[in-house]
């Protein structure tokens, strides 16, 4: 392009509109913004509001009504009877069960995530960081169930863990916890410990990856900073990273807890007979017919997350955010 | 008298770069240092070699006469005021200057007495309850500079400080700083690219380039007698003249610098003097910088805002003091 060329420019200084529908629409689209909001918003609002969220309302409708307990017919009155029910100490014992497991298996996520997450954000670069998503992500593009018979045969008795324990001369610790009451069991696979470990593993991705991003998001220069001011590595992760990766923690805290709360199959494959929520739920609404307290069963972890952000918004976790 | 800084042949190589280059350093207690040079030149790894960041290739570095290879940043007693502040954004800003304190043990009432005071130094008081977020840039600054100050370090390091704020704030924090220093007393090590802020506030300027230092001296040193055409050239945009230009007006065959505000303007037909033609003015309040071309030779004169010019394209006459004429030793 030549100066003079620039300079005995032809063209006129508002060009004409490219014609068409394409350009009509682009205009009308450019004059009123709103429009094209509402027509990209509309299709998953009207999903989210009505599929979704209003079949969750009918669910928790059902909470309310109660079972004609010698005809095992819905009684469609209001009433709070289904809910006393769950205080029956055998539907107490299963709440309690589940919130505990999902409780561990948070902690332990939290625990095993962290360094991972903390590597990632940090210190991986470029090729390292591509191997960490896929080898965060790589577990979740196979089958939920297979992986579960996987784990099933690597905790069995006859399983891949014993003989590597064997080996190493170490099956005296696997059978002392194994003997433990609660937490032990014929094998791992029918244990709860076999529960506890395929859940973290289940549902670890889900904890790494809101850390991971949490801990991307802290400048370099406050670890630098708070090392300046005389703050030992240990005192830094307690007083900078850990407060601002709590967000990232709560975050994925919600995924591994719910998940945990509403999961049936995995303590149905790998565990003891003794039942979780979501097995409660299943058994309920199936064979017993008893669609009322399925339905106050699935209230319970709805509550137990609602009090738990809350709880998490008062100890300050999304202060950072 | 033991150096408060002393970098002896100090090197910090990464990978095949060359960041710092055999470095030789001493600053003094008490002394208000500069380091100056252009990004990339090597100063901030140098100051972060002194914060304990980085850890030298080779050489030694010492902090009041004590070794300071292998010692982690929160074992010197050195603090650093951070190019963005690097508050931090979950603490308000009185814990933010507590912080230190903090870590050190010091009890809480103790410490956020000693942050209130650390405030009111830099005029901040009563801020303690705020949010670094809702801080302007200028306060922000401040902030991080009382979060230094409350350790009451050996040394005070100050990474660009004023880089991000506007014109004014800037001129205002350059005063302030240069009278906290002297009021303190600590020994100020100051990074900038800004060669007017190292010449209004240092003692003494140590000017960088590709890793090493090129001169090091007062600002006036450094002004009025750059010892490289890079010196020249960096600090205040000196014309450097050509050996066979200076030996026309001093006799010596060897590279020249001449101040901008040293030439002197008139008609062509003025006489004696340097031919040159006026190829462009820069109106820049004060004054007025012309661009001049002395037979393919670019020059650069300052002159007073309102002084009578010449019209662009005409031939005029350069005139300067031959004391002005800086002869420097180094060929390259």
């Amino acid at each position: 392009m030549t100066i003079a060329a620039v300079q005995s420019n032809p063209t006129p200084a508002i060009l004409p509109g490219s014609g068409g529908m394409r350009g009509a629409f682009s205009d009308l689209f450019w004059r009123r913004p709103k429009l094209l909001l509402l027509l990209m918003l509309s299709p998953p609002l009207l999903w989210l509001g009505i599929v979704y969220i209003g079949s969750l309302f009918a669910l928790l409708l059902q909470s309310f009504f109660s079972i004609d307990e010698f005809s095992g017919l819905i009684n469609r009155k209001f009433t709070l009877k289904t809910y006393g029910d769950l205080f029956q100490a055998a539907n107490l014992d299963i709440i309690l069960r589940t919130v505990t497991m999902a409780a561990l298996v948070t902690l332990a996520s939290a625990i095993i995530a962290f360094p991972i997450a903390y590597y990632a954000a940090r210190y991986a670069r470029g090729r390292w960081k591509a191997l960490f998503y896929l080898g965060v992500m790589l577990p979740l593009w196979s089958s939920y169930l297979v992986k579960i018979y996987a784990w099933k045969l690597i905790l069995a008795k006859e399983g891949i863990l014993t003989w590597l324990l064997a080996k190493l001369n170490l099956l005296w610790l696997l059978d002392a916890w194994l003997s433990l009451p609660i937490v032990g069991g014929n094998s791992l696979s029918v244990s709860f410990t076999g529960t506890f470990i395929v859940f973290v593993y289940v549902w670890l991705p889900f904890m790494i990856l809101p850390v991971q991003a949490a801990l991307e998001r802290v400048p370099g220069n406050l670890v630098e900073a708070s090392s300046d001011l005389g703050a030992s590595p240990a005192q830094t992760f307690r007083n900078v990273l850990f407060p601002l990766a709590l967000p990232g923690i709560v975050a994925g805290s919600i995924f591994t807890f719910s998940l945990t709360l509403g999961d049936y199959i995995i303590p149905q494959i790998i565990g003891t007979s003794r039942l979780f929520i979501g097995q409660a739920v299943y058994s309920q609404q199936g064979t017993a017919g008893n669609i009322p307290l399925a339905a106050a069963f699935t209230v319970v972890p709805i509550v137990i997350m609602g009090f738990y952000l809350w709880g998490a918004k008062r100890m300050g976790a999304f202060d950072a955010l | 008298m033991t150096s408060a800084v002393s970098f002896k042949q100090v090197s910090r190589h990464f990978g095949s770069v060359r960041a710092v280059d055999a470095v030789d350093l001493d600053i003094a207690p008490g002394e208000f240092f500069a380091m100056l040079g252009p990004s990339g030149s090597g100063k901030t790894t140098c100051l972060r070699l002194i914060a304990g960041f980085e850890q030298p290739t080779a050489g030694s570095i010492s902090i009041f006469g004590e070794r300071a290879e292998g010692v982690p940043p929160y074992r010197r007693n050195v603090n650093t005021v951070f190019q963005d502040y690097a508050l931090f954004p979950h603490l308000n800003v009185l814990d933010n200057v507590a912080y230190g304190l903090m870590v050190r043990g010091v009890g809480r009432t103790e410490r956020l007495k000693a942050a209130e005071e650390a405030l009111s130094l830099v005029r901040l008081p009563g801020y303690g309850a705020r949010r670094p977020g809702q801080l302007s840039g200028g306060q922000r600054q401040r902030v991080a500079l009382a979060r230094a100050l409350v350790n009451q370090p050996k040394v005070l390091l100050l990474d660009e400080p004023l880089g991000a704020l506007d014109l004014k704030l800037r001129e205002n924090m350059q005063e302030e700083l240069k009278s906290l220093q002297k009021v303190l007393g600590i020994t100020f090590v100051f990074v900038t690219h800004d060669q007017g802020e190292a010449l209004s506030m240092a003692d003494r300027v140590a000017v960088f380039n590709d890793g090493r230092i090129m001169q090091v001296g007062t600002p006036e040193d450094i002004y009025r007698r750059p010892n490289t055409r890079f010196v020249a050239d960096f600090v205040g945009s000196s014309n450097v003249l050509p050996p066979d230009f200076v030996q026309r007006y001093s006799g010596q065959h060897r590279w020249g610098s001449l101040r901008p505000e040293s030439i002197r303007i008139s008609g062509a037909a003025s006489g004696d003097g340097v031919a040159a033609r006026l190829v462009g003015t820069n109106y820049l309040g004060a004054t007025t910088r012309l661009a001049l071309d002395a037979d393919g030779l670019r020059l650069h004169a300052m002159v007073p805002a309102g002084a009578a010019l010449p019209a662009e394209g005409e031939a005029v006459v350069l005139t300067f003091n031959r004391d002005s004429l800086h002869l420097m030793d180094e060929p390259a």
